[in-house]
């Protein structure tokens, strides 16, 4: 048996939109009956870019997260699809059916992940096949093929030695929206830019006013009583990241200087700003 | 390998953004597939660097846009059939004042060349020769035959014509700036690159990208080919620091640090990183003694020798507005690290370079670098965008070597293609020439309408530094004023600088006729008596090398991991009745009787392919039929490979051993292959730019030595920036290569990076905005907003966003679109032609380059 899956590492991905073109360019007026009809020209996204901006000035982060179809096991979309229109490949692969799904925009609605497109032209639910009819020329995905910073990963996922399995197996690579219950084959890696908060500050020295560095900074987790340690770079910069929602403290410590106790209640990203350390 | 199926029919094809083949059924293209090399090709370099090996993947990473060709082929404002102004009568009324407004008919090519062949024989005959202004839009469609370097040099050299010289654009401030530091000349002002890849793998433990993002600008023509070297470096733990007003795509995965200075204050925080090396003892003493000139003159000024203040950290952040203290650490870890400086997209270049005084900060970047030993292992100014290993001795010309035209003076056709034969009457314009009449491209809209006017240097000067000093005027002594415009493509609208400018000048009597050939129905199009319909080239032959420029950037295929040669193959018939450029010169030439001299005997544009492609190396390793039917080479690095980076034979002062083939001419220039010279005066990196000195030692807008001078539109303008209180940045774009992927019907408009689609269908041009800035405006995330100064107001899509630092706006660049909602020139656009609203001013007197970061406006919620 094999699986077709796709690991993502968001941290890799430039947003170059070179994944978006090129599907696109596969798809704009080309027909690969019987897994697709015709893209048109504008309007879908079968792989999108959700970007994700999180902090405030100077401190921010940015990330750019591919979405495309999960090819859920327990795909709603199949569900919803009347006379078959849509199905699952023995590969995995989840296909709507280009004739007989057409007028069945409830498939469009079922998705959690808004990822299938209507085609009102053709009253067609359209969406990403993995590039099925370039998989059986025994080639990969096109938006695999041209991420020119390998963020996009295929593969089987039911071969234990395959790049995506090993990734998944680590734990490294993880689901979005794991709650909808639906196993999608499409995993992240730091999946926590999207997802989680971080806690970051900037230490300075108040008798020199220059960056503290080399500050050590404990965080702890007010419910669970867990602690994480870093210490200061040489911008007095610290971070905590991939943080929920909850009650915080965060210590800085450093010979010389009296600690420092700044409780935080994380609701969003939060940048402390400059934080001074004196005698 | 190509993935064809079986009622498909494969080609190649290069673009600007890479390599491809296209797939062809029934006549049309049905998609594009970036070529892959194959295990019979060239095999790929590997580097060892701190115990890893390092090997480039073997498929060509083109740019997203490459891949959006496609859907701007087929677009629907495709001119199909030569057009002509509908209330342009050439006999009677011409109504100039109408451009811009007025529709077009479609006639036969017939009329258009009757209409086009009168009015230039007309004109000539009245005026004389140069009272014709042509002038071509940069790299428009890739390859060495259908370039404007080629076949629109060979034939408007045979007509005849006043050539508005092209400033360079991009890197002004390194061209006006750097060479008085450095030399270079020959490379414009921009350094070599050579096998630094190498050398920052092994050496380099931190980057600062200052004015640069990669990701974006490519290495202009390079696709995406770099991207994995930066993850390389990254996992290798190399630090990257940032150094933008915006936290740019390249520092959304890499960034440590990022640091947003105010717009136009990149040269105080460059004066303060000086101050603590000198305050600190943290320079190379040895460097700067045996490797430099000028030294304590440099010193003075940091230390306030000179004029009395010192240039602190804490004066510096009352400029840049970055806290002294991080300054401080900046200075002192960039001490102690072997640190690369990417200052630019291409071993220079930069937005901080095209803002008023740009100079300065270009001159600043080389002596930062030169006081850590500029060429030392790790040490280097190095954009991340060039220097794999390069086999240099195989020779295939770049676009900018002249291609069919054999002109040496507007192009490089004189360093290898001419010697080799490419054409047996090798063309150059009478006029043309450095004594002959000049426009200067930024100052076209005043010299058609203000005669006259008068400037210094010729567009890119690269024969020497001095040739920067040698003033021109228009008109010139004996020469006519310019009646007709031949226009080339139609982007100056999106890419000069107050380009309302342009409309006005279009709608001016002074203009008897107008003429464009261009590929799409856009920008200055609208503005033409006769539009002649040109196809792109999927539709004709020609032949070129992936990011081979050469000319002015030698060796520039150097950004890509494989130099791989394309036969660049007619894939369809053009559309409608579009021509090719070569075919479009040919018929007017036939008309005007020079058609034989211009096609040398009756070549078509596959005999001039198969010309270039016998002069060039290619011979010595594949056949015609071979490449004919393969469609590509890749050129083999040579057995037993030296790396020789760039500037270490400069810094252990021995005789250049890159494959760098300049400098060329006499006089100074010539002296530096003395062994370790650089083309300076003193061979050396001049603290104190002995150039300058002997044209004008107290030009206290580029003065011997480099200083921050505020600048003239900015924080220090105060009754200027009570009006107009945000700082427009508008950086090279990263969804468009210059104009030629926005519009169109172009997929690239779809992403809202670079356009937001509204509810009335409309594609607005995106402007970057602080929250807090926003907020004072009432301006939420994706509202129209009025973008606008005293020179013009665009309409753009809000982007509220933290990654632009407060009191700056950021808007890209080149929209291919102008759409007025009155009338032209005199109401906002919403095409997004940021443009309209950026200074005409050049950086200083005599540095004649645009400073279009130098802009302020306001911007308001749009109700209409």
């Amino acid at each position: 048996m094999s699986k077709r899956g796709m690991v993502i590492d968001i941290s890799r991905c430039t947003a170059c939109y070179a994944c978006f073109t090129a599907c696109k360019d596969e798809y704009w007026n080309n027909d690969y009956p019987p897994y697709s009809a015709p893209q048109p020209k504008h309007g879908q996204f079968w792989i999108n870019l959700v970007k994700k901006e999180r902090g405030t000035y100077p401190c921010i982060k940015v990330a750019y997260v591919p979405v495309l179809c999960m090819q859920c096991d327990d795909a709603p979309c199949i569900k919803a699809a009347k006379d078959g229109a849509v199905y699952r490949r023995p590969d995995g692969i989840v296909i709507i059916d280009p004739q007989k799904a057409v007028g069945q925009k409830q498939i469009v609605d079922a998705c959690p992940y808004h990822i299938i497109f209507w085609n009102e032209e053709k009253q067609l639910p359209q969406k990403c096949t993995f590039c099925v009819h370039m998989l059986e020329e025994g080639e990969i995905p096109k938006c695999v093929q041209v991420c020119p910073s390998q963020a996009l990963i295929f593969g089987d996922l039911d071969d234990p030695k395959s790049e995506v399995s090993t990734l998944v197996k680590s734990g490294k690579a993880e689901v979005l929206h794991p709650e909808y219950n639906i196993k999608p084959n499409v995993y992240y890696i730091d999946l926590y830019k999207m997802t989680k908060l971080f806690i970051a500050g900037s230490a300075v020295f108040k008798d020199t006013d220059e960056c503290a560095e080399n500050v050590k900074v404990t965080l702890e987790d007010k419910q669970t009583g867990e602690t994480r340690t870093t210490f200061t770079t040489n911008y007095g910069d610290f971070e905590f990241d991939g943080l929920n929602v909850g009650k915080y403290s965060v210590k800085l410590e450093c010979d010389g200087y009296a600690p420092k106790i700044i409780d935080v209640d994380l609701k969003t990203d939060s940048y402390l700003g400059y934080i001074t350390l004196s005698h | 390998m190509s993935n064809s199926t079986k009622d498909e029919q494969v080609f190649t094809n290069c673009t600007v953004g890479g390599p491809v083949y296209v797939y062809v059924k029934n006549g049309r293209i049905t998609r594009l597939e970036p070529l892959h090399l194959s295990p019979n090709d060239a095999k790929s370099w590997v580097i060892e660097a701190r115990g890893r090996k390092f090997s480039p993947p073997r498929i060509a990473m083109v740019s997203p846009y490459t891949l959006a060709e496609r859907s701007r082929i087929y677009a629907s404002n495709r001119i199909l059939y030569p057009l002509k102004r509908v209330d342009f009568n050439p006999k009677g009324d011409r109504k100039p004042e109408n451009r811009g407004k007025s529709g077009y008919e479609r006639i036969s090519w017939d009329e258009a060349l009757d209409i086009l062949t009168h009015e230039i024989e007309r004109v000539h005959l009245t005026y004389g020769p140069g009272a014709i202004l042509s002038t071509a839009s940069s790299h428009h469609n890739w390859g060495n035959i259908d370039y404007r370097h080629s076949t629109y040099f060979r034939f408007m050299g045979i007509l005849g014509y006043t050539y508005a010289d092209h400033n360079p654009d991009s890197w002004e401030g390194w061209h006006w700036g750097a060479m008085h530091t450095w030399g270079f000349a020959w490379r414009l002002g921009v350094p070599e690159q050579y096998d630094l890849l190498e050398d920052a793998l092994k050496n380099t433990d931190m980057i600062v990208f200052w004015s640069s993002d990669p990701e974006s600008t490519s290495g202009i023509y390079a696709g995406q080919e770099s991207t994995i070297w930066r993850f390389w470096l990254k996992e290798l733990g190399v630090k990257m620091v940032f150094i933008e007003p915006h936290y740019n795509f390249t520092a959304i995965n890499l960034a440590d640090k990022w640091f947003a200075p105010r717009p136009g204050t990149d040269a105080a925080l460059a004066a303060a990183i000086a101050y603590i090396w000198f305050t600190e003892n943290l320079y190379d003493k040895d460097y700067i003694e045996k490797r430099t000139v000028g030294f304590e003159k440099w010193r003075d000024y940091i230390l306030g020798e000179e004029d009395g203040f010192p240039k602190t950290p804490e004066w510096a952040e009352r400029e840049t507005g970055i806290p002294a203290r991080e300054i401080k650490a900046l200075a002192r870890e960039w001490a102690k690290k072997k640190t690369m400086l990417a200052a630019g997209g291409l071993g220079g270049w930069g937005g901080a370079c095209r803002t008023a005084y740009g100079t300065e900060w270009a001159r600043m970047m080389v002596l930062l670098q030169a006081m850590r030993g500029l060429g030392k292992p790790g040490i280097n100014i190095w954009s991340t965008t060039g220097g794999v290993p390069y086999n240099a001795d195989f020779v295939f010309p770049g676009y900018a070597e002249g291609g069919i035209s054999g002109d040496p003076l507007n192009s490089a056709a004189h360093f290898q293609l001419l010697p080799r034969g490419i054409t047996k009457h090798p063309v150059r314009s009478a006029i043309n020439d450095p004594g002959g009449q000049h426009i200067h491209r930024l100052l076209v809209p005043e010299c058609v309408l203000n005669p006259s006017q008068a400037w210094r240097g010729k567009g890119f000067c690269g024969a020497s530094t001095e040739t920067q000093f040698k003033k021109y005027k228009y008109p010139e002594d004996g020469f006519p004023r310019v009646r007709m415009f031949w226009r080339y493509g139609g982007a100056y609208l999106g890419t000069m600088t107050n380009t309302n400018r342009w409309v006005r000048m279009y709608r001016s009597p002074k203009l008897e006729f107008v003429v464009n050939q261009s590929i799409w129905m856009e920008g200055e199009a609208k503005f033409a008596d006769v539009v002649l319909p040109a196809c792109t080239n999927f539709e004709r032959w020609d032949i070129g090398e992936w990011a081979n420029c050469s000319g002015y950037i030698p060796h520039s295929s150097y950004g890509t991991n494989h130099r791989i040669i394309v036969l660049e193959k007619k894939c369809i018939e053009p559309l409608g009745e579009s021509k090719s450029d070569y075919d479009i010169f040919a018929m007017v030439a036939e008309r005007l009787g020079f058609h034989d001299k211009f096609t040398e005997g009756g070549l078509t544009e596959l005999d001039w392919v198969r010309r270039l492609f016998e002069v060039s190396d290619l011979p010595k390793y594949i056949s015609w039929e071979e490449f004919e039917k393969k469609g590509y080479f890749v050129v083999p690095l040579p057995k037993n490979y030296k790396s020789t980076p760039a500037l270490r034979w400069f810094a252990e002062n021995r005789k250049r051993d890159t494959p760098d083939w300049g400098p060329v001419g006499g006089g100074i220039e010539g002296l530096p292959d003395r062994e370790g010279n650089l083309a300076t005066q003193t061979g050396k990196i001049e603290f104190e730019s002995q150039s300058l000195k002997r044209f004008d030692p107290n030009d206290p807008e580029r003065p011997l030595v480099p200083k921050y001078i505020p600048s003239w539109e900015g924080h220090h303008t105060k009754e200027l920036i009570s009006k107009y209180p945000l700082q427009l940045i508008s950086p090279h774009p990263k969804f468009s290569f210059h104009t030629h992927y926005d519009g169109k019907e172009s997929w690239m408009n779809e992403i809202p990076e670079h356009r937001v689609k509204t509810k009335d269908g409309h594609y607005y041009w995106v402007i970057r905005i602080n929250p807090e800035d926003a907020e004072r405006r009432g301006i939420k995330n994706d509202d129209i907003v009025k973008v606008y100064n005293d020179r013009g107001a665009v309409l753009c899509a809000a982007q509220v966003t933290q990654r632009i630092r407060l009191g700056v706006v950021h808007s890209y660049e080149s929209s291919a679109t102008y759409e007025p909602i009155g009338e032209p020139g005199e109401s906002p656009d919403r095409g997004g032609c940021i443009n309209l609203l950026t200074p005409h001013r050049f950086i200083s007197k005599n540095a004649c380059g645009m400073a279009p970061n130098s802009c302020l406006v306001e911007v308001e919620k749009w109700r209409e």
